[in-house]
């Protein structure tokens, strides 16, 4: 047993953090914030190349057939240097095509960049449990047409491929469609997280292919609840990433900033502060690598172990970035200094794939009820 | 990351299991039941482990161990808690005076002391804080005088846990008031029959004595119980020190476990407005918020064992632990208030159980070093802030 990364993994590590230090400093990100999609086709290109937008998934279908911990050490470094565009939504889909339709010719083309993806899950009255699905889908010779209006839907402005979650008459249904399929109308909303872009995606008799046609019922169930693991998994290890670099600049602040003829990491109560943020930060290492680990190796723990670490990093991502703006004093609360980025980044992350009351609630059900 | 077990690991959790299975004790004494009967049981318990070759694991075998890995310790506390067995008995000896003597300890020390720990024949008190040498216990003031190849203590100690029941006392003690406060310190493995030791209980606010004071009047101590050199008796507290912040907390997971189990239960049987108390969403949140915050804590345990098997020795990342666990428990006493309501406050119902753990869980953030002392230990030596006092 050895509960850290291994050798392979501590040079993934570092490549990643290289790579993302080199192509995408705070200014890039910024940069990058105020352009409409977030997304930049050197850094999307330089990230695809490296195959890590299907590290996880098996090299049959393109991917580099790593794991989920592999993925959870990409995701981490996106975190640390707070990575914009529309990698979370193409991954997630990925996930998603893979589990259901491997064979579908979209997903070679998603796990080598070619093509952007984005998850339409959400819709105006409901949240992240699949019974609140219910954009309606009619079936109709062997495939099906769509009517209705999803929500918040991550990087949706950039894709080239919608997955769609609906309901029929016999349960859940999974299609992809085009995102500039007749009838499919894409509407950019204003978020406080400008490094990846949300939007409103509304279907109007839509047609779908039926070769895309993912999976229904059971099966289409099974999948988006295994892949909303993996993606509540991801923003957990994004915020632990998130995390680190709050808690290091915090410090680094800490021991330069003089108030009263000493720095300011001298005062206890600054020192207490930083103390939580340490404990935080290496407890939600603890429950985001064992999520990612039991994932692919404990897949009967999965669903305890991603709740676990989505509910406690929510909570303690939050309370991280809080403290990193307080150690700050002013500056921290300013446009100029970089904590926004993360602050804003880390409550986006605590609200997808379902923040820490949701979980909880889903762990009482799982642990308290059935038990 | 590779949280599998290797065939040797698998190995060692199956013999565990099977020893388990043949061993565990069939009935359950509770705490609160009668404080005799629990200490017996845990005894019995203790000394069916120390047979058995599992009392300690990752202790080496010449002194009674198993020569295992933390790996195997961390493996050890997992099945443990799975099989709901006993805690252990004689965490100071097991936790902090024994890593202590396998660490700085003579050859000589090591084999007359360490196995009667692992048997839970030796119970270990602590006799560190002073009345003025709380947090800052550097500055104890507890005079030690050479004579002839006796040491002759005089003074005072305080909060010394189990130290009614102890055969064997940690003491440390200033053999040379003139120099620095670190520097005039040693450390002593005494025998707790020996004549001038007075103790005398302290009745926490649970209404039970664990902790008491002990005064020293021309205790006569030989040279041979100084443990480490003398004056350098503040490397021996550190390492104490050190290993109390990282291994009292490793068997708590089983303890605390249990009380949630017990929680949930009391949440199933109890009605409020008409329903089950489990089916109120607050209390449901609050429940499950504990059962989050515990399992976290059993992953950084696991981590943390993980991390002492490549490291050797515990660093600074046990006061990460030892801050987690104390306010942990006092949350879950809290939220086992507010599972029962009214019933919180009767000191009879469910075997007294809930008021002691509320009132008792209150020191935890206080012994084995307050909460303000971990956080700075976290800020000086995890962040390298520049020490504050």
């Amino acid at each position: 047993m050895e509960f850290e990364l291994s050798k392979p993994q501590q040079l993934l590590q570092k490549s990643a953090r290289d790579l993302f230090t080199r192509e995408c400093p705070t200014k890039r990100v910024r940069e990058l914030m105020a352009t409409d999609t977030a997304f930049n086709p050197e850094l999307w290109s330089a990230v695809a190349d490296q195959g890590w937008l299907g590290i996880h998934l098996p090299e049959e279908v393109g991917g580099l057939g790593l794991g989920t911990v592999d993925l959870a050490v990409i995701s981490e470094e996106m975190g640390r240097a707070c990575i914009p565009g529309p990698f979370l939504g193409t991954v997630w889909a990925a996930t998603l095509i893979a589990a259901t339709n491997p064979k579908s010719a979209n997903l070679e083309k998603l796990n080598t960049g070619e093509l952007k993806a984005a998850v339409a899950l959400l819709e105006p009255d409901g949240g992240w449990d699949l019974a609140d699905i219910q954009l309606q889908t009619t079936p109709v010779e062997g495939t099906y047409t769509l009517s209705g209006k999803k929500s918040f839907v991550l990087d949706a402005i950039t894709a080239d491929v919608l997955v769609v979650a609906a309901r029929s008459p016999k349960g859940l249904v999974l299609v992809a469609v085009p995102a500039n399929a007749t009838g499919v109308k894409i509407e950019p909303v204003a978020a406080l997280d400008a490094t990846r872009k949300l939007a409103d995606v509304s279907f109007d008799n839509v047609q779908v292919d039926p070769d895309h046609v993912l999976a229904d019922r059971k099966q289409a169930e099974e999948a988006l609840s295994k892949s909303l693991d993996v993606v509540a998994l991801c923003a957990c290890a994004e915020m632990l990433g998130g995390m680190q670099w709050i808690l290091e600049t915090s410090a680094e602040y800490a021991k330069t900033r003089q108030q009263f003829g000493k720095t300011i990491g001298t005062f206890q109560a600054v020192q207490a502060m930083l103390a939580d943020m340490v404990l935080w930060t290496e407890s939600v290492r603890s429950a985001v690598y064992y999520a990612a680990w039991a994932i692919d190796a404990e897949p009967a723990d999965a669903r305890r172990a991603v709740g676990i670490a989505k509910a406690y990093t929510s909570d303690a991502s939050r309370e991280v970035a809080n403290r990193g703006v307080q150690v700050h004093g002013g500056i921290g609360f300013t446009w100029e200094h970089d904590l926004q980025l993360f602050y804003k980044r880390s409550k986006s992350l605590e609200i997808l794939a379902g923040d820490s009351a949701y979980h909880r609630e889903a762990l009482a059900e799982l642990v308290f009820d059935q038990s | 990351m590779d949280l599998g077990l290797t065939d040797s690991e698998l190995k060692f959790r199956d013999e565990l299991r099977a020893w388990l299975k043949a061993n565990l004790p069939k009935k359950m004494v509770k705490s609160a039941d009668n404080a005799k009967e629990y200490y017996k049981y845990l005894s019995d318990w203790q000394m069916a482990l120390y047979k058995g070759g599992w009392a300690g694991v990752s202790w080496p075998k010449e002194y009674g161990g198993r020569g295992s890995s933390f790996i195997e310790q961390a493996i050890f506390q997992e099945e443990m808690a799975l099989a709901d067995a006993p805690e252990r008995m004689g965490t100071i000896g097991q936790g902090l005076v024994g890593p202590t003597i396998i660490a700085v300890g003579t050859e000589e020390q090591k084999k007359k002391y360490l196995p009667s720990i692992l048997s839970g024949e030796d119970i270990w008190c602590q006799g560190f804080s002073e009345p003025n040498a709380g947090s800052d216990v550097a500055s104890l003031d507890t005079k030690a005088v050479l004579d002839g190849d006796h040491f002759v203590i005089n003074g005072q100690k305080i909060w010394t846990s189990y130290a009614h029941i102890a055969q064997q006392c940690l003491l440390i003690v200033r053999t040379d008031p003139t120099a620095a406060k670190h520097k005039g310190i040693t450390a002593l493995l005494v025998d707790m029959t020996t004549p001038g030791i007075e103790v005398s209980p302290l009745k926490m606010m649970s209404g039970d004595s664990m902790f008491n004071e002990m005064f020293f009047t021309n205790l006569r101590v030989p040279v041979s119980a100084v443990i480490g050199k003398v004056n350098e008796g503040w490397n021996v507290a550190i390492t104490a020190l050190a290993n109390e912040r990282a291994n009292l907390g490793t068997g708590l997971y089983v303890v605390f476990k249990r009380n949630l189990d017990a929680m949930v239960e009391q949440a199933r049987q109890l009605k409020r407005g008409g329903r089950a108390v489990i089916e109120d969403p607050v209390i449901r949140q609050r429940l499950a918020q504990a059962y989050v915050d515990l399992e976290v804590f059993r992953l950084n345990t696991t981590r943390s064992l993980s991390m002492l098997n490549k490291t050797g020795a515990p660093g600074p990342e046990g006061s990460i632990q030892k801050l987690y666990w104390s306010e942990l428990n006092q949350r879950m006493a809290q939220i086992a208030m507010e599972v029962l309501g009214p019933y919180a406050q009767l000191t009879d119902y469910d075997g007294g159980r809930w008021v002691y753990n509320y009132l008792r869980s209150r020191g935890n953030t206080i012994e084995a070093g307050t909460s303000e002392v971990q956080r700075n230990i976290i800020a000086q030596r995890v962040l390298g802030l520049p020490r504050s006092y």
